[in-house]
């Protein structure tokens, strides 16, 4: 059971999560709650079913049972489009981006927006002037662009930047959820400072945020809350108050477990430490 | 960064190019298709054949065209096509893929020895098939070669040809003719020039040779002298503009007509290996501005009917008209004779080197200067084309 | 936003860090990848005008727009099927199965034709050609997003199937010029302005080349061409529907190779089953040559065009160079290595 405490409704909610692939069973009743202006991470070992959690929700695989319910509602992604449409952004280890399109391109990569009028509706025109506009003040609203670098492609931008254009296209579409997907992996120390300082923005800015990550220190810094899988469910949610990385190791490898009432499986804010 | 699907891609698209060159260079055996007519059910139930026929031995014959498409080889395959299903030979029906297919025309060589048969009938594509050819006759078919000999002549069994030499001396003989003293300024639209196929040269120095040019090497084109006079007729000065490669169609009469009049705008005899390649020059020709007859006069070898109605209308103004459905027809029938009585063939040429079947110069405006061969109207040779 | 300005400042000196003279070559080669073929196209029509200044003729200018039509018109179908990491080997096949479609439909019955429907109105045939080759596009485009085959070894086989098919079909023979009719032939016609004759075919291709270079620029479904050929994986979690887009390339470049069908037939003035068998490689050749990359993604059809025009002019300037044919293969092949070469280099970019 998911409790649900007070008034406090859940932005993002799985309960019993089921998905096989073959014989392999890779999400065996799986729950996972994100509330209003957190950072929950997501960790687990190799095979735990982080990946494939998260992609249920990103709408890249629909699950054999269970439940997904957006602020309440219960929905059903078949694609990345539909997730997006309910506003489910995900950033993907891949990043998703087109390396020979520029920022502006990929900001609006699959919802480019056409010019008003006949040029629009006859001609198919896009509007690139708004486009660009658009991105460069998304950008700059994120603190990470000058407006003269929105033509730029986004192969001449290193890690850290491409990284930083793919969150901004996730929070840029009116977006209610940005789940990322291991977005320090590839970098190195100084751009994943600065990826973890634009997590802290976006939740400061209202933004729930599921960030998953093999980088323990990493979520200790940047997360509310500690979702951690083990064996296609959710083992336990610790917070980094109450629970050292030690005990999230042993948690993840099994050696520990960790009674219901003992967690923090509703908000921080609102739950009684 | 590439990442490892576009990488993969990319090593694709990377072989599709080189893969797709070498597919395209060397991948032969275009169409092949067997016509089995009357007689042979024998073949396929030997059972019942255990004594021969009562009209004589199954005979198999390949015929062995240079493509599939040339109005010049779908008569020939029609000719033999027809013969065959008279006489009920087993015939079988292929060609390269294109001019320049070697390989196509050695695959099915091969497998007309694979399958046993009597006889081939070939119009070799180049010296390139000669040991094909050479392994055919050592495992005991007859090769005839039809239309263009081999190099050297005694590759195959026979040849039973047009005399390509004697057809383009008659269409040079014609222009020096025609032109009557005046310098000719002379345009070659020929099948390749960086290669030297035997029909190609022989049309080529032929018509030279036609016009009074020395031709020096006689199997070689391009080795005479660029400017000098020429001797039929009247006689006057000469000048070679181009010697282009056409690949003997109607683009590459066309782009080849293109390129020499770029290097010289004033020329005034067009010769051409064969009328798709005429009717190209004469599309260049006129979209230059060009009166047909008039400014230039184009000639031309083969005699087709769309050719010849075209000497008619006054698009080519000579052409020499050679008879293919004759030649298939003769040539399956030399190989039947030789199976059932053992009647081979004779060399019928002026030089008895091959068996001449024969070519009639085809023009409304008949020259003293010819002397090569017969010249007779656009209608008649309309009323005596093929294709 | 107090924290901000830190980024942003690293940002902009990442953007303006000095570079060498080579590094900045690179990078405008890599923004604007057609300023090579550019350079090449120049620098040959100066070096042939130098060598015979007949070259630079109206007459021949005229010539060398001409022999551009048929490949240029293809070229511009096979760029749409390279940019999404495609290729498209059958695209002469096509082209030729659509003229003998057109020219076995429009002639009279008395003709050499072998479909009991000849002699149609030759509008009709023209349009049922143009409708043929979008269908052979449709089946390329069926056979790679449907069952996920490489487009390489689809077109390598839709190559053989449409040729054995028009020769089947149309009992290999030639329509020759006489028998076809005039509005077959009509893009062959041309405009006299002074020596220089302007083919209509020429028009059409420019007409097209500048159409679908507004697509590509202008409209989404031309930006989802470069992102399917970038990062098809990308794209798709993008949103985009990756198969749709490119089966729709190939449905549209049968379309272009429909319209180069009637071309072909206007300039050469005749329908034959083996017209210009190795096209398909020239269009590829065309394609690299004018700077778009082979392995998808990135390219102009300026440098198409650029591309289609240069071994044009190469082949014609060393014809009246004088030199034979095998050294203006000689000098395509070059060319066509050099090109691969330089995407490479523009590709290793520096970020």
């Amino acid at each position: 059971m998911t409790p649900t405490l007070g008034s406090v409704q859940p932005v993002l909610q799985g309960r019993g999560l089921v998905k096989t692939f073959g014989r392999v069973v890779a999400l065996n009743g799986a729950d996972l709650e994100l509330y209003p202006g957190e950072v929950l991470a997501v960790v687990g070992d190799n095979g735990a079913g982080k990946s494939s959690l998260i992609k249920c929700f990103s709408g890249a695989h629909t699950p054999d049972s269970g439940e997904m319910l957006v602020n309440g509602e219960p929905v059903v992604f078949r694609s990345t489009n539909e997730a997006r449409q309910k506003g489910v952004e995900t950033v993907f280890q891949t990043l998703a981006v087109a390396p020979a399109l520029d920022i502006s391109e990929n900001l609006f990569l699959g919802r480019e927006v056409r010019s008003k009028g006949i040029l629009g509706s006859v001609f198919r025109k896009l509007d690139t002037k708004f486009m660009r506009e658009e991105a460069a003040r998304h950008l700059k609203e994120l603190g990470i662009g000058t407006v003269q670098s929105i033509t730029q492609t986004v192969e001449t931008l290193s890690g850290g930047q491409r990284q930083a254009v793919a969150v901004a296209r996730a929070a840029a579409f009116g977006s209610q959820v940005i789940i990322l997907d291991e977005p320090t992996a590839a970098l190195g120390v100084r751009e994943s400072a600065r990826v973890l300082q634009l997590i802290k923005d976006l939740r400061d800015r209202g933004m729930p945020v599921i960030l998953i990550s093999h980088n323990m220190p990493q979520v200790f810094e940047v997360a509310n809350r500690i979702h951690v899988q083990r064996l296609g469910r959710r083992a336990a949610v610790v917070t980094p108050q109450t629970h050292t990385m030690n005990d999230v190791v042993a948690i993840m490898t099994g050696a520990l477990t960790i009674d219901e009432s003992d967690q923090a499986l509703p908000p921080v804010s609102t739950s009684v430490s | 960064m590439i990442n490892r699907v576009t990488r993969g891609r990319a090593f694709a698209a990377v072989a599709a190019f080189g893969v797709a060159s070498m597919v395209l260079a060397a991948c032969g055996g275009g169409s092949t298709s067997t016509e089995s007519s009357a007689a042979p059910a024998a073949s396929a139930a030997p059972a019942d054949s255990a004594a021969p026929a009562e009209g004589g031995a199954e005979v198999a014959v390949s015929l062995i065209t240079k493509d599939s498409t040339n109005p010049f080889f779908v008569a020939m395959q029609e000719g033999a096509k027809a013969t065959a299903g008279e006489i009920g030979v087993n015939l079988t029906v292929g060609s390269g893929k294109q001019e320049g297919d070697d390989q196509g025309q050695i695959d099915l060589i091969e497998n007309a020895i694979a399958q046993g048969q009597n006889g081939i009938l070939i119009t070799p594509m180049s010296v390139n098939v000669n040991d094909a050819i050479k392994k055919a006759r050592d495992a005991g078919l007859f090769v005839i070669a039809l239309d263009t000999p081999t190099d050297p002549p005694d590759v195959v069994d026979i040849t039973f040809a047009t005399d390509n030499c004697l057809a383009g001396e008659a269409i040079g003989q014609w222009a020096a003719g025609k032109l009557n003293g005046e310098k000719a300024v002379i345009a070659r639209l020929v099948i390749f020039n960086d290669r030297m196929v035997s029909v190609d040269y022989c049309r080529d120095n032929g018509f030279l040779k036609g016009m009074g040019i020395d031709v020096k090497d006689a199997t070689v084109m391009g080795d005479e002298d660029a400017t000098g006079k020429y001797a039929t007729g009247a006689g006057g000065d000469y000048e070679i503009v181009c010697l282009e490669a056409t690949g003997a169609n109607e683009e590459g009469g066309r782009k080849g007509m293109e390129t020499c009049l770029s290097k010289n705008p004033d020329i005034n005899v067009v010769y051409t290996i064969n009328e798709p390649t005429a009717f190209g020059a004469a599309a260049a020709l006129e979209a230059a501005g060009k009166a047909i007859g008039k400014d230039v006069i184009i000639v031309s070898v083969d005699g087709g009917l769309a050719g010849v109605e075209a000497v008619k209308a006054g698009q080519i103004q000579a052409t020499s008209q050679q008879y293919p459905l004759r030649m298939a027809a003769l040539g399956v029938q030399a190989i039947y004779d030789i199976v059932n009585s053992g009647t081979k063939p004779e060399n019928t040429s002026a030089d008895g080197t091959f068996f001449d079947t024969g070519v009639t110069l085809c023009t409304d405006d008949p020259m003293e200067t010819v002397t090569a061969a017969p010249q007779e109207s656009a209608q008649y040779c309309i009323d005596n084309a093929w294709g | 936003m107090s924290q901000t300005p830190t980024v942003a400042v690293d940002l902009a000196e990442e953007f303006m860090e000095p570079r060498t003279p080579l590094q900045r070559v690179q990078g405008i080669l890599h923004r604007y990848p057609y300023v090579s073929p550019l350079v090449v196209l120049v620098v040959a029509m100066v070096v042939f005008t130098l060598i015979n200044p007949r070259f630079l003729l109206p007459g021949n200018l005229s010539f060398l727009t001409q022999q551009t039509v048929v490949i240029g018109t293809l070229a511009i179908a096979q760029t749409l099927i390279i940019l999404t990491a495609g290729i498209d080997l059958s695209i002469g096949a096509i082209m030729v199965f659509g003229q003998m479609v057109m020219a076995n439909l429009a002639v009279s019955v008395t003709a050499s034709n072998v479909l009991p429907i000849a002699g149609q109105n030759p509008i009709i045939a023209i349009l049922l050609g143009i409708l043929a080759a979008v269908f052979a596009g449709a089946i390329n485009g069926f056979l790679i997003t449907r069952f996920r085959l490489p487009p390489f070894i689809v077109t390598l086989g839709t190559l053989s199937v449409f040729t054995a098919l028009t020769l089947i079909l149309f009992k290999a023979r030639t329509i020759q010029g006489p028998e076809i009719p005039e509005a077959l032939k009509f893009l062959g016609k041309t405009i006299k302005i002074g020596d220089f004759a302007l083919m209509y075919g020429v028009i059409l291709m420019v007409a097209m080349f500048a159409i679908f270079a507004y697509i590509l620029r202008n409209t989404a479904w031309g930006r989802h061409i470069y992102a399917v050929g970038d990062d098809p994986v990308a794209a798709e979690l993008s949103g985009i529907n990756v198969n749709r887009v490119i089966f729709s390339v190939y449905v549209v470049a049968g379309f272009i190779m429909g319209i180069a069908s009637w071309i072909y037939i206007g300039r050469v003035g005749s329908a034959s089953p083996n017209a210009d068998p190795l096209i398909n490689l020239d269009t590829i050749t065309a394609v690299v040559i004018g700077g778009v990359s082979l392995f998808g993604g990135r390219g102009t059809l300026i440098g198409t065009f650029i591309g289609a025009f240069i071994i044009v002019v190469v082949e014609n300037g060393l014809a009246l160079a004088g030199l034979d044919q095998a050294y203006r293969v000689l000098a395509v092949g070059i060319l066509v290595i050099l090109a691969v070469a330089v995407d490479q280099w523009i590709r290793k970019v520096k970020s």
